[in-house]
């Protein structure tokens, strides 16, 4: 004996019943979801939850970004009437000012965007920020969003589209389009070990984690590897250093390759070599890596080869736009 | 019944011939475990690490995860027709399958699997070898 109700799918009624799945339900209705396994294993049949009750069961297996975006398998969810759901992958977007725009060191803006509907981000997220013809880049959030204003970290670019108009766009309107990404604070435990590490503006997200983990009270050692293979780059270099000193939980090796003896705690160690040493507790780790998308996917792998979690791996590496 | 490996079951319990291969060997935590050993082999594996070292990892994993679920006897709907389509353009040899099949011994060999369970999984993974090689 089964109830027969309704559930919402991209804004349309869905015909369904108790014992049924969610993906049973699209299917018979002639969505067009795409599916494999139906066993919970190969991700195909993911969908996005705007409201309603998602059991754990549902979103067994996948990452951070995609759990914090509402997502999960469709094959695992048990269909009921209060689900709103849309198809995976599609992102919010709101207006928001351009609020204040300090250039620091090593050619770096240091951008304060500030939304003007409400938008909830966590610190180490990423949001694409879209000017008004259109052009959009990505920039990681490296605060926590008590001031209702966003901290991104922008690197200028020779000839770069965006980081040129971003230098002289004070009070001009954007829309964000977010937040996603992977790199937010989220491990089974305050006492957790965390090894954060990236290169140049990559330190932006790992920034935003380092806050949130201090914000939540965060117990375990916190191991932050910063590299650039200019230390004309290191545009935050000082404030990390002192962060270091008042942090006693917080250890920073910060990396460059050129020999600047002028600035002091520097390393010319390369961050690879600086990330591989062998008496990590690779299976304890949370990792976060950010920048230089080769490197980040390299990190990766040798952070799981040595026996990191891969789902403990977040990763968000930094693509050169195309456009 | 000597040839099988079977016994009689105590009362009360289920009969250990009719649990099926995925029950017999550990159900989903046993994939579970064979995932990342499995995985962390074909990476390290010159044969064919090219074709495991994607840039999507996490996708990679759950791959991995499929396959292994539909290897073990497990509740997978891969038919041949997905299995052939998913390695169509890859241009996979037999030596490139056979490494395949060694790394699944290799796993199930370090998670301690008694041969006889070993040799059902390798029959299905062999069940769509002429898929997986497109031929």
């Amino acid at each position: 004996m089964s109830d027969r109700f309704f559930f919402h799918y991209e804004d349309t009624p869905v015909a369904s019943a108790t014992g049924e799945t969610v993906l049973d339900s699209l299917v018979r209705s002639g969505v067009e979801v795409p599916s494999s396994c139906r066993a919970g294993a190969c991700q195909s049949c993911l969908v996005r939850a705007r409201e309603g009750s998602v059991p754990a069961q549902a979103r067994k297996g996948l990452r951070s970004g995609q759990i914090q975006a509402g997502e999960f398998l469709a094959c695992q969810c048990p269909a009921a009437p209060d689900l709103v759901l849309e198809r995976a992958g599609r992102r919010p977007e709101v207006p928001a000012l351009v609020a204040e725009v300090e250039p620091l060191r090593g050619d770096v803006l240091r951008v304060w965007v500030e939304p003007l509907e409400p938008l909830g981000w966590k610190a180490g997220q990423f949001i694409h920020l879209i000017r008004p013809d259109g052009l959009f880049r990505a920039y990681s959030i490296s605060n926590t969003p008590e001031s209702g204003r966003m901290e991104l970290h922008v690197a200028r670019l020779m000839g770069g589209a965006m980081s040129g108009w971003l230098a002289c766009a004070v009070g001009e309107k954007v829309t964000l389009r977010g937040p996603l990404g992977e790199c937010v604070y989220a491990p089974p435990s305050p006492e957790t070990p965390l090894l954060l590490a990236g290169t140049g503006t990559g330190l932006s997200p790992l920034l935003g984690v380092l806050r949130d983990a201090m914000a939540q009270g965060h117990q375990g050692p916190i191991e932050l590897l910063w590299g650039s293979p200019v230390s004309s780059r290191l545009y935050l270099l000082d404030e990390l250093l002192e962060l270091a000193s008042s942090v006693p939980q917080l250890s920073v090796v910060v990396s460059a390759l050129d020999n600047d003896a002028e600035l002091a705690g520097l390393t010319e160690t390369p961050l690879p070599d600086l990330f591989c040493t062998p008496d990590r507790p690779w299976r304890d780790l949370e990792v976060f890596l950010c920048g230089n998308a080769e490197l980040v996917r390299t990190l990766k792998k040798k952070a799981y080869l040595a026996g990191a979690t891969l789902a403990r791996i977040h990763s968000d590496p930094f693509e050169a736009a195309q456009d | 019944m000597s040839g099988a490996g079977g016994r009689l079951p105590a009362e009360g319990t289920k009969p250990i011939m009719t649990a099926s291969l995925y029950e017999r060997l550990g159900g989903e935590a046993a994939v579970d475990a064979a995932v990342d050993i499995f995985y962390r082999k074909v990476l390290a594996d010159d044969r064919i690490s090219q074709f495991f070292d994607t840039v999507d990892m996490d996708a990679q994993r759950a791959k991995q995860k499929a396959f292994l679920t539909f290897a073990f006897g497990g509740p997978n709907q891969y038919g041949g027709r997905d299995m052939r389509t998913a390695h169509a353009k890859m241009s996979l040899t037999e030596a490139h399958f056979d490494a395949v099949m060694e790394n699944l011994g290799a796993t199930l060999t370090e998670l301690n699997v008694p041969e006889e369970l070993i040799g059902e999984a390798a029959a299905i993974a062999l069940s769509v070898k002429d898929d997986v090689l497109n031929r």
